[in-house]
């Protein structure tokens, strides 16, 4: 519960830092003002190794090649329009040694609501002045964004 | 002028008299805070989802309630370029009748789906009047799913109107016309022995909703206007208001004003299904188009129906009644207790309200004044509860805020009229400007109303706003209805011209709106994925799948299309960010564009009449590098043999040739 409270209330101090961005973010203002005071401190509290979301602690102790595979196909249909599994960049930037530059849990919560993690993240508004386009919130269930995580995992040679 | 305040009824006359039909001195009808009532501030949601009638341009509008802000339009009946619907590959079968492809039609009323008598948010159903047909949209997803053709009609007024757990929608025909399995090249002379007022039963599917045209009653050749079922204890029965009970055929507005009373056809629904079931009836050989919209494939189709049960008033003659109603009635509406049915005589100086408890004693009691064309016709008086006595002009519509009171529109005398149900007693009457037709009451129709708000919907504007010409806007006027006396809110433009319109409160549809998964999209020509993405010949067709996502097509570039070929590009929109749909667009269309919902697929048929270079683009603002979604399709002339190639926009290869050749089947 109290995760939910601080991911709304910095999604709401950060669209009104922020400087509009796309004009369909889904993340509409909704919180009155009561609960606009107490955000400037939940905002601080950001942080960068784990992100905004619902995902901790993620277990990456071993390899499990049936996920990985499961991540590629729907990487397939729902990612690799912009995203190449080398170095190179299309639309978003290349997979190729993304978990090494982050956290899994990171990843996790970045790829299943990425709205309010680009309004507030140091790198992703890094990537954002780079890219113009805010990554689009696929609509990743929990598994399909642990999966993917496999799948990216293995291109950076996990095995 | 401007200063006058209303007294009642006999200043409104004595104002309409003196300045025509447009009642002056609105600045005193509104109070002070009605500005902040109807305020809904930014990032704030409105009470109410409003859905009104488009009249004459076919489709639904969405509006919230209390701000009178316009959401969206849905088409429905008529083709929109907006979207594509009707101009897409997918959409087209929608508009199919048995009279081929019909683009527009004139779309009048509204009914929400019911459980218990009470609105559930499941389905809207619309009416189109024109070619006869009923259309269901799915509240889900805001579309229309179903429209099915109603046979042995024309002018489908008395419609759609919905039982109290939404077993049957109704489809009365305004112009009775000889039935479809007879000769209708027939002498207009032969009205009264060939013409046959035909009222349609529609079954629906209580989980899916389907609807299926499960009988007709072959009623006396009378015009039918509205209808209502009746509700709780009157919930078998259903409620018709009739005109033209002189047959004339010619200058209706007099010949069709002659007697003193025409009817309130009572029809006991239930008796006439299980007759059906019996096995009574006849088979009409007829033709009528049923279109369904398939969600996995987004894809609809339409079936040509062949045959119509269709009983005869010999066989409803215990299960159908005539109740007298002066003069001309339009509005036939039940109360929520369902024991109450107001008629609304348009050129009556009086509101007749009708008791069921009176109309089954009478009927039991063989309580009748005669017969009209072989139905039974009830006593006046043995039906009746009493008379609204000098409510106003032209009363048309009713409706009720559950609370004991029901709410009139007055046609002539431009004026919203309440009074109280059992008493009869006028309570309040407020101005409306100008000419008002239907009212609604969110679920004002239904046995639980929520009655906070009324909107009037009028048919003149006059000076409410500035003017566009000689069609001027079509008006809508938000009371607040929760006090004694009504409060003038807001008014505010509408499409011509608004008929009836349903509301429910927000809560019950805006969490449940949802978009397409593209794990489920079951559409035959799908791309999921731009690995999936390619260009295909067969013959002089090319199918092109292509995907859609912020922000590029793939392909981006395709060569090789010779004139005449029919190129069908197949856009699966990737994104599945719930409000993000892409455009698509190309030079030199005959058709729309496309609007594609995330995870959808949509089909635009281009057949390129010369060649040349032709760009296509998405149309729909969807990020920052939107003027970058672009691309190509070379046309070379019909014979020629460009190699049929395309690009797939990667980074790696496009400074270079296109990657891709493209099959051919």
């Amino acid at each position: 519960m109290k995760t939910i409270h601080s991911i709304a209330a910095a999604c709401l101090t950060l669209s009104l830092l922020s400087c509009g961005g796309d004009k369909k973010t889904d993340s509409v203002p909704a919180a009155s003002t009561e609960t606009a005071t107490s955000e400037t401190s939940t905002a601080n509290a950001y942080d960068p190794k784990r992100g905004i979301g619902k995902h901790e602690n993620v277990d990456v102790s071993t390899f499990d090649p049936a996920m990985a595979a499961e991540g590629r196909k729907l990487a397939e249909v729902k990612c690799t329009s912009c995203h190449k599994p080398t170095e190179e960049k299309l639309v978003g930037p290349g997979w190729k040694g993304v978990t090494q530059r982050q956290t899994p849990e990171w990843i996790m919560n970045f790829i299943s609501n990425p709205d309010p993690m680009i309004d507030v993240d140091p790198e992703l508004q890094k990537q954002l002045e780079l890219c113009l386009v805010r990554m689009p919130n696929q609509g990743l269930a929990d598994n399909e964004a642990r999966q993917i995580l496999e799948y990216m995992r293995e291109i950076d040679g996990a095995k | 002028m401007k200063s006058l305040k209303f007294f009642g009824l006999g200043s409104v006359m004595a104002l309409l008299l003196l300045s025509g039909c447009k009642p002056k001195g609105t600045e005193t009808a509104v109070t002070g805070d009605a500005a902040e009532r109807v305020y809904v501030a930014p990032g704030k949601y409105d009470e109410f989802y409003n859905f009104v009638s488009g009249g004459f341009n076919g489709q639904v509008n969405v509006y919230g309630l209390p701000s009178g802000r316009l959401l969206k339009v849905l088409p429905v009946f008529s083709v929109n370029p907006e979207n594509g619907y009707g101009y897409s590959e997918e959409t087209k079968p929608m508009l199919q009748t048995s009279h081929g492809f019909i683009p527009w039609d004139d779309q009048h009323h509204l009914s929400l789906s019911q459980t218990n008598g009470e609105v559930d948010g499941r389905w809207l159903f619309a009416n189109a009047n024109n070619t006869p047909r009923v259309a269901r949209l799915d509240l889900k997803t805001f579309k229309t799913v179903e429209i099915l053709e109603i046979p042995n009609s024309a002018g489908n007024h008395s419609s759609p109107f919905l039982t109290e757990n939404t077993e049957y929608v109704v489809a009365g025909t305004r112009f009775a016309v000889p039935m479809d399995d007879e000769n209708g090249d027939v002498p207009i002379e032969s009205f009264k022995s060939n013409f046959k007022g035909v009222l349609s039963f529609i079954g629906i599917d209580k989980q899916s909703g389907d609807m299926d045209l499960s009988f007709q009653i072959e009623a006396p050749g009378i015009n039918f206007d509205l209808s209502h079922a009746g509700k709780k204890k009157s919930g078998d029965w259903f409620f018709f208001s009739c005109y033209n009970s002189e047959k004339a055929n010619t200058l209706l507005e007099v010949n069709a004003s002659q007697n003193d009373k025409d009817f309130i056809m009572a029809v006991n629904w239930k008796k006439a299904a299980e007759l059906v079931k019996a096995g009574k009836g006849r088979k009409v050989v007829t033709e009528y188009a049923h279109n369904k919209f398939d969600e996995s494939t987004h894809t609809a189709t339409s079936t040509m129906k062949k045959e119509v049960i269709v009983l005869s008033v010999e066989d409803m003659k215990d299960a159908m009644f005539m109740i007298p109603c002066p003069k001309s009635p339009h509005g036939c509406d039940i109360d929520p207790t369902g024991e109450y049915i107001v008629g609304s005589g348009k050129l009556a100086a009086l509101i007749p309200v009708f008791s069921f408890d009176k109309m089954i004693k009478a009927i039991a009691d063989k309580n009748f004044a005669g017969e009209f064309d072989g139905v039974k016709v009830i006593k006046y008086e043995a039906a009746l509860h009493g008379e609204v006595q000098k409510p106003g002009l032209g009363p048309l519509h009713t409706e009720f805020d559950g609370k004991g009171n029901a709410y009139t529109s007055m046609f002539v005398s431009s004026e919203v009229v309440k009074w109280n149900i059992k008493d009869l007693k006028v309570l309040d009457r407020q101005p409306t400007f100008y000419s008002v037709g239907h009212l609604m009451i969110p679920g004002g129709d239904s046995a639980k109303p929520f009655g906070k708000y009324l909107v009037a919907y009028n048919k003149i504007t006059k000076d409410r706003y500035l003017p566009t010409g000689p069609e001027l806007a079509q008006s809508a006027q938000l009371y607040d209805i929760s006090g004694d006396k009504m409060k003038l809110l807001l008014d505010y433009p509408t499409f011509g011209e608004p008929h009836y319109a349903q509301a429910l409160p927000a809560e019950m549809l805006k969490d449940q709106v949802k978009f397409f998964r593209i794990e489920d999209n079951k559409h035959p020509y799908a791309t999921k994925g731009e690995a999936e993405s390619k260009v295909v010949r067969e013959g002089n067709k090319v199918h092109v799948y292509m995907t859609s996502i912020r922000s590029h097509f793939a392909p981006d570039n395709i060569e090789g299309i010779r004139v005449g070929d029919e190129v069908l590009f197949h856009v699966t929109n990737l994104e599945q960010d719930w409000d993000i749909p892409h455009g698509f667009a190309i030079k030199g269309a005959e058709n729309a564009e496309l609007l594609i919902m995330p995870g959808e697929t949509c089909t635009l048929k281009w057949i390129p009449k010369k060649p040349g270079m032709y760009p296509m683009y998405c149309t729909d603002f969807c990020s920052a590098l939107h003027q970058e979604m672009q691309g190509y399709v070379r046309v070379s002339p019909a014979g020629s043999n460009t190699p049929l190639i395309y690009s797939l926009n990667n980074k790696k290869d496009n400074a270079q040739s296109p990657v891709k050749a493209g099959e051919t089947k």
